[in-house]
Parts: structure tokens; C-alpha cells; sequence
């Protein structure tokens, strides 16, 4: 079986809001972000290949996903560790669910811990293109799990 | 040499400086991407706007004649700081950038056949790489490299190497964006000239660090950007002289770089307007002036050796923070220090140095080959000018250090 979070996406984006609210500063905030990048799983080096390269970011990101009894898990990581800490946030909050969770979620949690605001555009969009990315990925094996 | 006014006062002269960021002071040291702006210019800009805006060399109305006059003015300013023998060598363009692109395609259309070669260098920006390789695109010419040492000195002896009968143009930068390296132009266009080559320099990092003298250099085109010495964006310079720009045909076709217009034939405006077809940036160029002669006032000399001074602060500084190597360590450099803290990521430290007010260049700072040179995906730059601080490179330096302990 594979293993689900405890959490639905909202819990916790909620319970990353809160974590985010006992910080001051935003140095604070990149702290726990860096300590996040360096909780992330390790990833798989066979899959640091173009084809997992997410573009638009000013580091290098990889994202893999792979799917199971109906459940998408990811996996993913950068060379920049505050961006390894945002990539580990998505990954909280998209892996271990199942296609219709991910294409019907609603993701608020990065305006409110003021992420959005407080990464330049094309960082932000870095953001954006790896949330982008999660969602293809889980149209593509719902229609894939449709055509079965 | 002594700057003509205090450091309080110049940097009173650049509103911009006194700005806060994140609740801190700014310091800004990306002044290799684009320089702040002192009133002297802000205010002619505003006041052109005001009072002398009216298109040039169009009118004999009184708004036109003034502003005509104004830019012709400009003209000769740009013409003198960069020591060029005639004021119709100077074309206006929209910055280095515009000005390569210029020269590429011109020079290119009538010189350039297939099998020709064209060389330039490893540390060149992107803008002086790309319009030539387009242009070997074009015509099937082929780009030869000048390859840089580990210190990012150029090989004068690869270079002379690389000279061939087929070798119809050298584009090789003044000074390098990411290694800072003052490249020895003057020896580049003399062994060149000694095979009937012509050379463009890119001065885009040159000429706001000191005496630039095109004459002295004797190169062929000279180009830079406006806003990296001051000025305003979207104009910039193509000095080039007068016998190749005569030879060479327009880049561009439309307004007041004709002499007659008909179906059957048009025949081309004498230099410099032959290669200014449009409505030019007349008040960028006014204002470029105002700015060239802003650094005149202050004592080019002297804005160079603070400069220097503060690279020393500079590359000491950072040196002595545990794991940082600095990237770019020839015996003649200007104000740019290239650097990695150890195995940390130039955006991890950005985003820090960032929070900390620090205005730093992160990436690869359009120099991608530099970066294969070195083997590395981007460096952190800090680019300094004279109305910088000994305190703001001290307040980098403990940000660097910051960074490393955070990342530890």
C-alpha cells in the first residue's frame, strides 16, 4: 500500500500557515525553509535527466512523479537549498494524493505565508511552474487511469 | 587625484541611494547591470519634457532648432569623452547592445562571405557573441574564440594564432562583466591592424571606470550604453570611424538617414545620420551627455581610483570569509568581484544578501561560456561604484559571511 498523509491538502496548507506565522523576520523564514530543503527525501540521481527539469527557475529543479494504485508520489529537489525548501513545501502538500485531490485543489497557503510577494516575478514564477507541473502531471495520469 | 566633491555630496546626488529596502539601507552593487542616475540627469530629462521636446533635424520651428541643437551638443560631449577625432564618428543607437547589432549586420552585409572567419573572445557578454554568430549563420562564416587563462587574462598568444587570411573582424570586450579583467585593447588592435583586420571594442564595462580614449586605442567601432555610465536606458554609442562608416551600408532604412527618397532610387544621408534612421532617443542622449559630463566634473582619474580602491576592500574582504573563491584575478581589473562561498548556491545567497538591503548580481550574468570555462552554473557579482562605500562593501562582506554560517 502506499502510504497517504494524515493531513488533506487543506489541513495542511493550514497546519504551513501556522508554521509560518510564529516567524518574526524573514530571515527566520529562510532559515525553515533551508531546514526544509535539507529534510527532503533524497532523490533519485538516475532521474536528474532533462526530461524532469522544470524551467523558469533560477536554479535547477527536478521533479519525478510516480503513480500507484490510483496515488501520485513525487519527488524532487534543486541545487539551491531555500528553493529545495519551497520545492519540499509542494511536495507536503501535492505527493501521496490522488489525481482529482491535486487538479481540484485550491492552494492558498503561498499568498498567505507571503511567499509570492516576497520572491522577485521570475522567481515566483519558478514558484508557479513547478505547481503547474504537479497539476499536469496529475491530468495526464487521470486521463491515463480514464482510458485504462 | 582628488574627487571634486565630498562622498556625502556625490552621493546626495543620486537620490536612489538614500532608499530603504526591507526596512535597511540600500546598498547597491549591481552597478555592472545598470548604474543609479544623479539629479543632474533626472532633472534634464524632466525638463526637457518641460521645455525643449520637439523632434530633431525635422522643423525650422523654434522648439526643433533648440533640441536639434541640444543633440548635436550631445554629439560632440560623447564625441570628446571618449577622445574620437570627429563628432560624425559618433552614432547614437538604443545601447552596446543595438550598436554590435548594428555593426554585425552592416559590416557583415558587405564584407563578410562564406568560409570568412571572426574572431572574438571567451569572456565576452552575450551580446557580443550572439549578433556575430548570426551573422556566421548568414553568410556560413565561421567564429573563432580567444580562450582566457584560469586568472581570466586573455592568451595574446592563441589569439595571434587564431589570425588568418580569412579573419575579417575582431569583436573583443574592454573589460570583462563577470571577471572584471581589463583586457589590453590597444595591443588586440595593434596586431590586428598589422593584417589589415579591423576591431570593435565593447566598452560597455569600460567606460564608466576611467579614461576610455578610442584615438589612443585606434580600434575601428567602440560601442557602450548609456544607462552603465549614468545616463538614461535605451540609448547608447557606436563610435566608428569615418572611412569604415562610409564604406559600410545602412542597418536600417526610414527617416532622415536619406538624402532623396523616390521609387526609382534613394540615396543615403551623409554620417552620422546615415545610421540614425527614425525619431532617435533625443532626450536619452541629451541626457547621456549631462551625465558623461557629470563623471567629467567629479575627475575621471580620481572616480577610478576610488574605484579601485574599493575593489581592494572589496576582494580582501571577501577573501578572508572562510570558503569563498573569487572568480576573475587578473593584474588589471575594474571594480567587479565574481564569487562563490564555497559549495552554497549564488541564488541561496541572493535571496539572503537580498534580505539584507544587498543589491548583488546572481546567475550568469549573460556569460554562459564563462561559466562552462569555469565549470560552474552562475557566480554572485558585486559591481562597484565611486559613489559606493568602504561601510557598504564591509556590510557585503558580513552578509557573505552571514550567508556561510546559515548555510553551513
Amino acid at each position: 500500500m502506499i502510504k497517504r498523509p494524515d493531513m488533506n491538502i487543506n489541513e495542511i496548507q493550514d497546519q504551513i500557515i501556522d508554521d509560518f506565522s510564529l516567524f518574526s523576520d524573514w530571515m527566520e523564514r529562510y532559515e525553515y525553509l533551508i531546514e526544509l530543503g535539507r529534510t527532503l527525501p533524497p532523490f533519485d540521481p538516475s532521474h536528474k535527466v532533462p526530461d524532469y527539469i522544470i524551467e523558469g527557475c533560477q536554479s535547477k529543479v527536478w521533479l519525478y512523479p510516480e503513480f500507484k494504485d490510483g496515488i501520485i508520489t513525487f519527488s524532487a529537489d534543486s541545487d539551491a537549498l531555500i528553493t529545495r525548501g519551497i520545492v519540499a513545501l509542494l511536495v507536503k502538500v501535492f505527493s501521496g494524493r490522488t489525481p482529482d485531490e491535486i487538479t481540484g485543489a485550491d492552494i492558498y497557503f503561498i499568498d498567505r505565508i507571503g511567499l509570492r510577494q516576497n520572491l522577485s516575478p521570475t522567481r515566483s514564477n519558478g514558484l508557479l511552474a513547478m505547481m503547474k507541473q504537479m497539476r499536469l502531471y496529475a491530468l495526464a495520469f487521470k486521463s491515463k487511469q480514464e482510458h485504462k | 587625484m582628488k574627487l571634486s566633491k565630498t562622498i556625502e555630496e556625490i552621493r546626495a546626488d543620486f537620490p536612489i541611494l538614500s532608499m530603504k529596502v526591507h526596512g535597511l539601507p540600500l546598498v547597491y552593487l549591481d552597478n555592472g547591470a545598470t548604474t543609479q542616475k544623479p539629479e543632474q540627469v533626472i532633472r534634464l530629462m524632466d525638463e526637457l519634457y518641460r521645455t525643449a521636446n520637439a523632434n530633431v533635424h525635422r522643423g525650422v520651428h523654434f522648439l526643433s532648432d533648440i533640441v536639434s541643437e541640444k543633440y548635436e551638443s550631445a554629439r560632440e560631449t560623447v564625441r570628446g569623452f571618449i577622445n574620437a577625432g570627429k563628432k560624425e564618428e559618433i552614432i547614437f543607437t538604443a545601447g552596446a547592445t543595438a550598436s554590435i547589432n548594428a555593426v554585425a549586420f552592416s559590416f557583415g552585409e558587405k564584407y563578410v562571405r562564406e568560409g570568412d572567419e571572426i574572431i572574438v573572445s571567451e569572456m565576452e557578454h552575450h551580446a557580443n557573441i550572439v549578433p556575430w554568430q548570426m551573422l556566421c549563420g548568414r553568410k556560413n562564416a565561421v567564429l573563432k574564440v580567444i580562450p582566457f587563462t584560469d586568472e581570466g587574462v586573455l592568451d595574446l598568444e592563441a589569439f595571434r594564432g587564431l589570425i588568418t587570411d580569412r579573419t575579417r573582424i575582431v569583436a573583443v570586450t574592454h573589460a570583462s562583466n563577470v571577471l572584471g579583467t581589463v583586457n589590453p585593447v590597444k595591443e588586440i588592435v595593434a596586431h590586428a591592424h598589422k593584417h589589415g583586420i579591423p576591431v570593435l571594442v565593447d566598452g560597455a564595462q569600460s567606460i564608466q571606470h576611467g579614461v576610455v580614449d578610442v584615438s589612443d586605442i585606434d580600434c575601428d567601432f567602440f560601442v557602450f550604453s548609456g544607462h552603465k555610465v549614468y545616463g538614461p536606458n535605451g540609448i547608447g554609442v557606436l563610435y566608428g570611424k569615418e572611412k569604415l562608416l562610409n564604406d559600410l551600408p545602412p542597418y536600417q532604412g526610414g527617416g532622415d538617414m536619406v538624402a532623396t527618397v523616390s521609387f526609382r532610387k534613394t540615396t543615403w544621408n551623409e554620417l552620422p545620420f546615415k545610421f540614425e534612421a527614425g525619431t532617435t532617443n533625443f532626450t536619452g542622449a541629451i541626457a547621456l551627455a549631462a551625465a558623461l559630463d557629470y563623471l567629467t566634473s567629479l575627475g575621471r582619474e580620481a572616480v577610478a581610483e576610488r574605484e579601485q580602491s574599493l575593489l581592494e576592500i572589496a576582494t580582501a574582504g571577501l577573501s578572508s570569509v572562510r570558503g569563498v573563491r573569487i572568480y576573475g584575478t587578473a593584474p588589471r581589473k575594474v571594480s567587479v568581484v565574481s564569487f562563490l562561498p564555497g559549495d552554497i548556491h549564488q541564488y541561496d545567497a541572493g535571496m539572503i544578501l537580498d534580505k539584507l538591503g544587498i543589491a548583488v548580481r546572481t546567475g550568469t550574468h549573460c556569460a554562459q561560456p564563462v561559466m562552462e570555462r569555469f565549470g560552474i552554473s552562475g557566480t554572485i557579482r558585486a559591481s562597484i561604484a565611486f559613489y559606493n562605500t568602504a561601510e557598504e562593501i564591509e556590510a557585503l562582506v558580513k552578509g557573505v559571511r552571514k550567508v556561510t554560517e546559515m548555510f553551513d
